[in-house]
């Protein structure tokens, strides 16, 4: 017996928060992968603390998702029985965490995203939402000086460590667009107030990842061209299989607990 | 309810001396009254209704102070209570008491030092080793043993020490 996908209805709001939780639980999960294979063990430690701290706003928001939805969904529902396609999250974050020059400068790209969206959404209208914000700020504030020290310290570092560090800002940079996107149904939201308008981020985000790879002495890559669908439910191939590691105890054993 | 001959107001005042007396389960020397995590406690009828709240959005030791708090509570002879977890306003170190922070000190963690700049990219926090006092330390990781702290050296007394992180 397997546990069957469940049906969410996607309102505006409910679409809003399980995009956002959906973002936090992908990366939470692919840096709780490096625990017990960091280069060494204060990285495994704060690997694994970031991990924490992105599943613990996952469970906020999907807990959030949940009640406005109103269905007899819960947190761990919507966390394990979507499919890939119900799931809602930049394909940045479900990039493989490929080496750890790839996992870092992934981290800076959202860090400094998230540091500056939950920043703006503690002037949410929404009070539950402005209050996830207020914690998360605190948290992302952390993982981006993390980030930026480890970009800057591999950039500035060895020939090897640069070159492998470049690669990855020039593999990742195409995902970056994705973050400043909103569609129509986030309009709405964004002229209630219930949410910010992304794209008045990119600016201090520019900002903020160019200071970063100056001082890493790396390139920004000039292309513009970005890759767009994690936010309508088309991944890459990756997400899946993060998805069968993740979604396995409770599709082959529904309702299991311990 | 054991105890009846008190009223409202004693009730609820053994209600918070309960429940203040649960330990943080990773830092047992602070309660978690010490720490700013408990909110509120209400009567409600026979019920107690208990506020906390997390300190960093993924602590695992929530549902430990939670379960401790109901135990708790139920020694000190309430029937029923019902601990919520409330977001806002989000906890900040500012909160820890100054009682907690001696108590820290003593227990070889440096308390937080308060509204210090945590923006600052690459600030330096002027951090007092716990073990000798002097301010010449370094932080050797800004992760440490748990989620709010990060792991420091005193480059005088040449010990490691845990540092709890300002929020």
């Amino acid at each position: 017996m397997t546990a069957p996908s469940i049906i969410v209805s996607e309102t505006p709001l409910v679409l809003y928060t399980l995009r956002r939780a959906d973002d936090a639980l992908i990366l939470g999960h692919r840096l709780s992968e490096w625990c017990g294979h960091a280069p060494m063990l204060e990285e495994d430690m704060a690997l694994s603390n970031m991990a924490l701290d992105l599943i613990g706003q996952a469970r906020e928001l999907y807990g959030y998702a949940a009640k406005v939805e109103g269905r007899g969904n819960d947190e761990d529902k919507l966390a394990y029985l979507r499919d890939v396609r119900q799931y809602r999250n930049l394909l940045l974050v479900e990039r493989p965490n490929g080496d750890f020059a790839h996992t870092m400068v992934r981290q800076l790209f959202y860090a400094a995203f998230a540091d500056l969206y939950w920043r703006g959404m503690m002037g949410s209208t929404d009070a539950t939402l402005a209050a996830i914000a207020a914690k998360s700020e605190k948290e992302s504030a952390y993982h981006l000086r993390h980030a930026s020290e480890w970009v800057i310290r591999l950039g500035d570092g060895t020939d090897e460590s640069h070159a492998r560090v470049q690669v990855a800002v020039d593999d990742l940079w195409a995902y970056t667009g994705e973050m400043f996107g909103a569609d129509d149904a986030e309009r709405g939201l964004i002229d209630a107030g219930v949410a910010i308008d992304p794209t008045m981020l990119l600016p201090e985000w520019l900002s903020i990842v160019s200071h970063v790879a100056r001082e890493a002495t790396l390139t920004l890559p000039e292309n513009d061209w970005m890759q767009q669908g994690g936010r309508d439910g088309r991944h890459s191939e990756h997400l899946g299989h993060l998805l069968s590691e993740l979604q396995y105890m409770q599709r082959s054993f529904p309702g299991a607990t311990w | 309810m054991v105890v009846t001959d008190l009223s409202p107001a004693e009730l609820r005042q053994r209600a918070w001396e309960a429940a203040a007396s649960v330990a943080d389960p990773e830092i047992p020397v602070l309660t978690i009254d010490d720490l700013g995590v408990l909110r509120e406690v209400e009567l409600v009828g026979d019920r107690v209704d208990v506020a906390i709240t997390p300190t960093y959005s993924g602590c695992p030791a929530m549902n430990m102070i939670a379960l401790e708090i109901e135990l708790a509570l139920e020694r000190a002879g309430f029937r029923e209570a019902r601990v919520r977890t409330v977001l806002s306003p989000a906890w900040t170190t500012d909160w820890m008491s100054e009682e907690g922070r001696r108590k820290l000190r003593d227990y070889g963690i440096a308390p937080p030092q308060p509204s210090s700049g945590r923006r600052a990219l690459f600030g330096v926090a002027e951090v007092a080793c716990p073990q000798c006092g002097s301010v010449d330390t370094e932080q050797l990781a800004e992760f440490g043993s748990t989620s709010c702290k990060a792991l420091w050296r005193c480059k005088s007394c040449r010990e490691p020490f845990d540092y709890f992180k300002c929020h």
